[in-house]
């Protein structure tokens, strides 16, 4: 029971050790890049944060982007390479011949979501830290939340890519709910810069939760630990309830 | 683990075994027995079912009703256990085309839960069994047809497995490949490795089957061993006749009695007689003058032809 899980994540560290090289490069410029144009310079131009008590721009938006980050990170992950191991190269179908069951196969791929975003984020933290745009030592615990935030979006995607048949859903996917949520859950702005009525429906889209933990612990700020408590509860339901949902759809499209 | 197996028993035991998708019976209440150091063969054209019984064999895909015991087990109960002691081929290469032919076989090692030491020396020993030893650091992205089905079946020896499953195991290899990799399973066969294979081609059956079935439309038509088959549904030779265009049509009764039976094909007439050369005599003396006249052995094409009314690859 200790290895479940454990062989296939196994089997992706060695395929990503094979293919690592092609994705330095967008992983390290990406928090270079977004964090010197808008952190920055759209920093510089936005000016002194009010009623924020001296943080500046770039302190504030880092955080947002970090759970943005591990979001894009966590659902392209349980997207094309993962319909790749069913239908294209088909190692999901190689290794259910072997005794390793589909729940072995979800579980480990949450493990490899949670090493991949754990990269990703982690280098997105060390960039944030050369910018000087970590106000606490707490931000070190922006990471797990980062992680958990990739994985409230990886799973359920996984779940959702065991029953497609092809790749077409995904483009829309990513246009209509990746895209806006990365636009409006916060990252970019805070919550009272949206019309009012539309306030409370943030408590419904998971990058908000996300964003809020990662932008309290790197800022230092707001650190109530029952709102803390619930946006981490949000997240934990999300991911568990796509990993129930993944044995379920894996099963389905392996077992048949 | 001879609690698990009495010796009487087959490895495989199928009784009534049934696969049902939504609207359609794939398997039709089948019974077969293989027994241990057999190679067994699931013969018949595409659809027949033999896919899918190879797949709830494999303890992937559950059955719809009947029994089935595979190595002793219920697969429904002892997957995990049964498919530990099983190796397959899957028809398409499941290959992991990103890493290079030695992690391939490494990373399977680990999904049987070998220590990485163990999985190494077997990786090795089974490279060199296929011939592929050379070849063990590259990609297998460019490996032809051939290599990535050996590769394939080393894959599935990494467990060192008791049954061997192939599910067509040279389709769409040139003869050549096809050649290099019966040869590897006939070795594999003198070893003692119980082998269970389906295949749509004759002369694969042919080599390599000590018994098989012949299976139509989800049902077994046929048992027995290659021979038996052939002398049960077919004579011992052939004649071949091919006439000019138009020719053939004016042929009604004309060929009666030259041989057991006579079959009449789009492009060709067979006559199933025991004398191959004196049934083509026989056709000289009434007067047919075809195009071309071949006398050949009964193959299990010829028995899919009784039993069916179909040839095989149409």
């Amino acid at each position: 029971m200790a290895t479940v899980g454990v062989r296939h994540f196994e089997h992706n560290v060695l395929v990503y050790r094979r293919v690592w090289r092609g994705t330095v490069f967008g992983t390290v410029l990406s928090p270079i890049l977004f964090l010197s144009a808008m952190g920055v310079a759209l920093g510089s131009f936005v000016g002194e944060l009010p009623g924020m008590g001296g943080v500046s721009y770039l302190a504030f938006l880092a955080p947002g982007l970090l759970a943005a980050q591990a979001m894009q990170t966590a659902t392209v992950e349980s997207s094309w390479p993962l319909l790749a191991g069913f239908k294209w190269v088909r190692s999901l179908e190689a290794a259910i011949n072997t005794p390793q069951t589909p729940v072995d196969l979800v579980v480990g791929h949450l493990y490899w979501l949670v090493a991949r975003v754990g990269i990703v984020t982690g280098i997105f933290l060390v960039v944030m830290l050369i910018f000087g745009a970590v106000a606490s030592p707490l931000a070190l615990l922006a990471w797990p939340a980062a992680i958990l935030t990739g994985l409230a979006f990886g799973m359920p995607m996984a779940a959702f890519t065991a029953t497609q048949r092809n790749e077409s859903a995904f483009p829309v996917i990513f246009r209509f709910v990746v895209t806006p949520l990365f636009l409006f859950s916060t990252t970019f702005f805070p919550l009272d810069r949206l019309p009012e009525f539309i306030q409370p429906l943030a408590w419904f889209t998971p990058l908000f939760h996300g964003v809020a933990l990662t932008r309290s612990l790197a800022l230092g700020r707001d650190l109530d630990v029952v709102v803390l408590g619930l946006h981490a509860a949000a997240l934990v339901v999300l991911a568990g309830v796509g990993t129930l949902v993944a044995f379920r759809t894996f099963r389905r499209r392996l077992v048949v | 683990m001879p609690a698990d197996q009495p010796s009487s028993e087959p490895l495989i035991r199928a009784r009534q075994l049934t696969k049902r998708f939504a609207d359609f019976t794939a398997v039709d209440a089948i019974d077969f027995d293989v027994a241990a150091g057999e190679a067994f063969g699931f013969l018949g054209p595409n659809g027949a079912g033999k896919t899918s019984t190879m797949r709830m064999v494999g303890c992937v895909s559950p059955r719809s009703d009947g029994s089935l015991r595979v190595l002793g087990m219920d697969p429904e109960a002892d997957g995990v256990r049964i498919r530990g002691r099983l190796g397959v081929v899957p028809q398409l290469d499941t290959l992991d085309t990103e890493l290079t032919v030695f992690e391939n076989l490494l990373i399977y090692g680990r999904y049987f839960d070998l220590s990485y030491d163990e999985a190494r020396r077997r990786a090795r020993e089974l490279l060199e069994f296929v011939q592929l030893n050379e070849r063990g650091d590259d990609l297998v992205e460019p490996l032809s047809g051939g290599m990535r089905r050996r590769l394939t079946i080393a894959r599935a020896l990494i467990n060192e497995p008791e049954i061997l499953l192939l599910d067509e195991p040279t389709t769409g290899l040139d003869p050549q490949a096809r050649h290099l990799v019966w040869e590897r399973l006939y070795r594999l066969k003198q070893r003692g490795t119980t082998l269970v294979l389906t295949t749509h081609y004759m002369d694969e059956a042919e080599q390599l089957c000590d018994r098989l079935v012949v299976m139509d439309k989800a049902r077994i038509v046929a048992e027995g061993s290659p021979r038996q088959l052939i002398e049960k549904y077919a004579t011992r030779e052939v004649l071949e006749l091919r006439f000019p265009v138009g020719v053939q049509e004016t042929l009604d009764g004309v060929l009666d009695g030259l041989g057991d039976r006579v079959e009449h094909l789009p492009d060709r007439v067979l006559v199933y007689a025991t004398d191959g050369e004196a049934a083509a005599a026989a056709a000289h003396d009434r007067g047919l003058r075809p195009e071309s006249v071949l006398v050949r052995r009964s193959s299990l094409e010829d028995v899919f032809l009784r039993l069916t009314g179909r040839t095989l690859i149409e």
